[in-house]
C-alpha cells in the first residue's frame, strides 16, 4: 500500500509540475500565488473524495452535527431553473487577493500569508466570528467543542475560526492540496494546483488559454480559487 | 447652567433597594452560569451555527449599545442645544448611557469563542476593520462619557462642561455610525452591504435610547416616591414619537431601495413576507413604530406619564423585534454564490438557515440588561443622579400633547 | 485573641508550604537525543522562543526552525505500554509536571496535537 501511494504521487508529480518545497528558513514570497483550477465538468454529483480526503488530512472528526461540524471544502449541487442542466463543484475558501475575511478581524487573526494563501491566526483569534459574516462564500468554520486528536500539522481548537488552509503544510514541503491529490488519484482529475504568478506553471498556462470563471468575480476579491463549466 | 436642580440622595440598603439589587444580581448570577456551561462545552449548546453565527446574545448586546448611545441624548439636547428643561436630566443620562453600554460589551465579549483573549483584542489592532474601531470607540466612550459627567458634578471642572459635552455628542454619533457599519460594510450579504445601515442605527440608538430613559426615569420616580413632572414627560414623549418617526423612515428608505433592485427581491420577499415578517410587520413597525407616533401625537386619552412609560415599552420591543430580523433573519438567509441558480449542499448552501434561541443564550442577554441595570443603582446611590422633579409651572390646558 | 488566631494560621501555612517545597516535579525520560538549548535555558525562555517562532512560522512561512511546538511534542511524549503514545499534557506526563509545579496553565494543548505523528505518516 505504501509503495503503491507512492509510486501514484511520484506519478502525479512528474504529470503536474508541483511547488519545488522552500528551504528551511525561508519566508514564503510573493513572487508566487498559489491558486487553483477545477474542471467542474469532470465533477460527479455523488463525488466527495475530496470532500472525504480533506476531513481525514486535517483531522476534521465530526460530531455528528452537521450544522456546527466544521467543514472545510463542500460540495454544491447547482441546477439552472430555467434550463434544467445541472452541475457539481466543490467550494472552499477562494484564497481572495483582497479577502474580506482579512479587512474585518478586529485583531488581525485572519491573514493572507506572502504567496497568497489565508489562513487564521488561531493563537490571537477571539472567536467573534465576525469574518464568518464577512465570507461571500461561507469558507469559514467555528470550532464549537473541545477538539481532540488534532493533526500536528494543523492545531485547531475550541473557539477560534478555521477554514481551508491550501493544505499549506503540504505545499510549504513542495507537495500540493490532498483534494487535487486524491481528486486525481481516485476520481477524474477535475483539480488542478500550482503557482498563478509562474508562467511556465500547467495552472498558468490553462488559464491564459482557456476561458475560466471564478465565482461572484463582480465583489472583486480576485480570488485564487477559478472554475470551468459553471 | 442657570437653573439649580437638587439631585436625589438614594438611601441604600433600604428593603426596597435591596430587593432590586438583589433581583438584578440573581439575573447577573444566572447569566453566568449559563456562560459557563456555554463555555466549557462550546458552542454547539446554543442556537448558533456556522450558518446563523451571531444569535440572541448579540440581539441584546446590539440593543443595549446602540440604545447606550441614545441614551445619552438628553445630556445633549440640554448641553449642546443649550435646551434648559432637559438641563436636569444630563447626570442620569450620562450614567445610563455608561450602563447600558457596559451591560452590551459585556454580553458580546462573554459571547466570544474566546474571551479569555479580551486582553489580546484591547492590544492586537487591524485598523482596517470596523469592528477593531467599535472596540476603540466603545473604550473611549467611557472615557469621555466619564469625563463630561465629572464635568457636570465637580465644579472644579465645570469650565469643561461644554467642551466635554461636544465630545461626547460627537463621539457618540460616531460610535453609533460604527455600529451600523459592523453591518454596512458587509457586502457580501443581501441583507446588510448598504450604505443607510449607519443612519439607520442613529435613529434607532435616538429611539431606543429615549425609551430606556423614560422608562428608567418613570421606574426611579416610583421607587423614590419624587416622579417627574407631566410637563418634562410630555416633551419627551413627543421626542420618542419623532425619533420613532425617523427610524421608521430609514427602515422604509432601506426596504424600497432594496425592493427596486430585481437581485435583492429573494431577500426582501424573505424579510417582509417569509418566517420573520410578523416579527418585522408586527414588532417592528407596528408596535415599534406607528404605535409610539400615534400615543406621542395622537391625541390625550390618558395622562402623559402612562402614554410615555406605554410608547417606551413598546418602542423597546419593537426595537427587539428590529435587531432581531437584522442581525438573525440577515443570516437566515443564504449567501448568494451563484446567482439565478437553485443550489444544494450539505454546508446550508441555498436554503434557509435555522436558528432557535436556547435559554442559554437569553440568560446571558438579560444579564447584560441586569448588569446595566446595578451599575445605574450603584451609580445613582453613590452620586446625585436622578433629579428631583423641579417645580415648573404645568401648561394646564385641556389636552396637552 | 486575634493575635494569637493569626499566629496558628501563621505556623499552618508555613508547615503547608515547606512539604510542598520538597514536591519537585519529576519529568519523564525524553526519546529524541539531546534537546536544542541547554535545560536551564529551556526552563527560562522556551515560552518566548515558542511565541517569537510561531509567528515566524504562520504568517512568513518559515519552515524548520529550531523551536518547534511539533518537535518537542515528538520528542518528550512518551508511549504505553502497547506503542500508543501518551498525550504530553496528561498528568505525570513531560508538559503538565513542570506546569503543576509552577502553577501554569498552558495554552497551547486547546488547540496543538499533544501526540507525535504516527511515524507511517511522518515519513510522508
Amino acid at each position: 500500500m505504501n509503495r503503491r501511494s507512492m509510486i501514484l504521487a511520484s506519478g502525479a508529480v512528474l504529470i503536474a509540475t508541483p511547488a519545488l518545497a522552500r528551504q528551511p528558513g525561508q519566508p514564503a514570497s510573493a513572487i508566487q500565488r498559489w491558486g487553483l483550477l477545477i474542471d467542474t465538468s469532470k465533477c460527479s454529483a455523488d463525488c466527495t473524495i475530496c470532500v472525504d480526503a480533506c476531513k481525514a488530512e486535517m483531522g476534521l472528526n465530526g460530531h455528528g452535527r452537521p450544522e456546527t461540524d466544521a467543514q472545510y471544502v463542500r460540495k454544491i449541487d447547482i441546477k439552472d431553473p430555467a434550463t434544467g442542466a445541472a452541475h457539481s463543484l466543490p467550494v472552499m475558501c477562494q484564497h481572495c487577493a483582497k479577502p474580506a475575511c482579512v479587512d474585518v478581524c478586529p485583531t488581525g487573526a485572519s491573514m493572507k500569508r506572502a504567496d497568497g494563501i489565508v489562513l487564521v491566526d488561531r493563537h490571537i483569534c477571539i472567536g467573534c466570528r465576525y469574518c464568518m459574516m464577512a465570507c461571500p462564500y461561507k469558507a469559514r468554520s467555528f470550532a464549537h467543542e473541545e477538539q481532540s486528536g488534532q493533526k500536528p500539522y494543523l492545531p485547531r481548537g475550541k473557539g477560534t475560526v478555521e477554514g481551508c488552509t491550501l493544505c499549506v503544510h503540504r505545499v510549504d514541503a513542495g507537495l500540493e492540496p490532498v483534494c487535487v491529490e486524491s481528486c486525481r488519484a481516485k476520481a477524474k482529475g477535475a483539480m488542478l494546483f500550482g503557482d498563478l504568478k509562474d508562467p511556465d506553471s500547467d495552472i498558468a498556462k490553462r488559464v491564459a488559454r482557456e476561458a475560466t470563471t471564478r465565482i461572484r468575480a463582480d465583489l472583486g476579491l480576485e480570488p485564487g480559487v477559478r472554475y470551468q463549466g459553471i | 447652567m442657570t437653573m439649580r436642580t437638587d439631585y436625589l440622595d438614594i438611601k441604600p440598603y433600604t428593603k426596597g433597594w435591596l430587593t432590586l439589587v438583589a433581583g438584578l444580581g440573581v439575573m447577573v448570577a444566572v447569566a453566568l452560569f449559563a456562560v459557563h456551561h456555554m463555555e466549557s462545552q462550546g458552542h454547539w449548546v446554543t442556537g448558533m451555527s456556522n450558518q446563523v453565527v451571531w444569535g440572541m446574545p448579540h440581539v441584546f448586546a446590539i440593543f443595549l449599545i446602540v440604545a447606550a448611545s441614545g441614551a445619552l441624548n438628553i445630556a445633549s439636547i440640554g448641553s449642546v442645544f443649550g435646551r434648559e428643561p432637559y438641563q436636569p436630566f444630563a447626570r442620569l443620562s450620562g450614567l445610563l448611557a455608561m450602563a447600558l453600554l457596559a451591560g452590551g460589551l459585556a454580553v458580546l465579549v462573554l459571547d466570544l469563542g474566546r474571551p479569555d483573549r479580551l486582553f489580546v483584542a484591547m492590544t492586537h489592532f487591524n485598523f482596517k476593520s470596523i469592528f477593531a474601531w467599535n472596540v476603540i470607540l466603545y473604550s473611549g466612550f467611557f472615557a469621555v462619557v466619564g469625563f463630561y459627567l465629572w464635568t457636570m458634578m465637580d465644579w472644579r471642572v465645570e469650565r469643561f462642561y461644554k467642551p466635554a459635552a461636544l465630545l461626547a455628542f460627537l463621539w457618540r454619533l460616531i460610535l453609533t455610525t460604527g455600529t451600523g457599519c459592523i453591518f454596512g460594510f458587509l457586502m457580501a450579504r443581501e441583507a446588510y452591504g448598504a450604505a443607510v445601515m449607519a443612519p439607520l442605527f442613529i435613529a434607532m440608538s435616538f429611539a431606543y435610547g429615549l425609551a430606556v430613559f423614560i422608562l428608567v426615569l418613570a421606574a426611579a420616580g416610583r421607587m423614590t416616591g419624587q416622579a417627574p413632572t407631566e410637563e418634562s414627560l410630555g416633551r419627551l414623549l413627543r421626542l420618542l414619537g419623532l425619533f420613532a418617526a425617523a427610524n421608521l423612515y430609514f427602515v422604509a428608505i432601506h426596504h424600497l431601495t432594496q425592493l427596486y433592485a430585481a437581485e435583492r427581491g429573494g431577500v426582501e420577499a424573505f424579510i417582509l413576507s417569509g418566517p420573520y415578517s410578523p416579527l418585522f410587520w408586527i414588532g417592528q413597525v407596528a408596535l415599534g413604530g406607528v404605535a409610539p407616533l400615534l400615543i406621542a401625537f395622537g391625541g390625550c386619552a390618558h395622562q402623559r406619564r402612562r402614554r410615555a412609560v406605554m410608547a417606551s415599552a413598546l418602542t423597546i420591543l419593537g426595537g427587539l423585534s428590529q435587531v432581531y430580523v437584522l442581525v438573525i433573519g440577515g443570516q437566515a438567509w443564504p449567501l448568494n454564490l451563484f446567482p439565478g441558480m437553485d443550489v444544494s449542499s450539505a454546508f446550508g448552501d441555498g436554503s434557509l438557515h435555522a436558528y432557535a434561541p436556547t435559554l442559554a443564550e437569553t440568560a446571558l442577554g438579560l444579564g447584560g440588561v441586569a448588569i446595566a441595570g446595578l451599575i445605574l443603582v450603584a451609580g445613582a446611590t453613590a452620586f446625585g443622579i436622578l433629579p428631583a422633579p423641579a417645580p415648573l409651572p404645568e401648561l394646564a390646558t385641556k389636552c396637552d400633547t | 485573641m486575634l493575635a494569637r488566631l493569626l499566629l496558628v494560621v501563621m505556623l499552618m501555612l508555613a508547615g503547608g508550604t515547606a512539604a510542598q517545597a520538597t514536591d519537585l516535579p519529576s519529568l519523564p525520560k525524553a526519546r529524541g537525543g539531546t534537546c536544542i538549548e541547554a535545560p536551564a535555558t529551556m526552563r527560562r525562555e522556551h515560552p518566548d522562543m515558542l511565541k517569537h517562532q510561531r509567528d515566524d512560522t504562520l504568517r512568513l512561512g518559515i519552515r524548520g526552525a529550531k523551536a518547534s511546538l511539533k518537535d518537542c511534542v515528538a520528542c518528550h511524549a512518551t508511549s504505553a505500554a502497547d506503542g500508543t503514545s501518551i498525550p504530553v499534557n496528561a498528568p505525570g506526563q513531560f508538559c503538565q509536571s513542570c506546569h503543576a509545579y509552577a502553577a501554569v496553565k498552558p495554552d497551547c494543548f486547546e488547540c496543538h496535537a499533544t501526540t507525535p505523528a504516527p511515524v507511517k505518516e511522518a515519513a510522508r
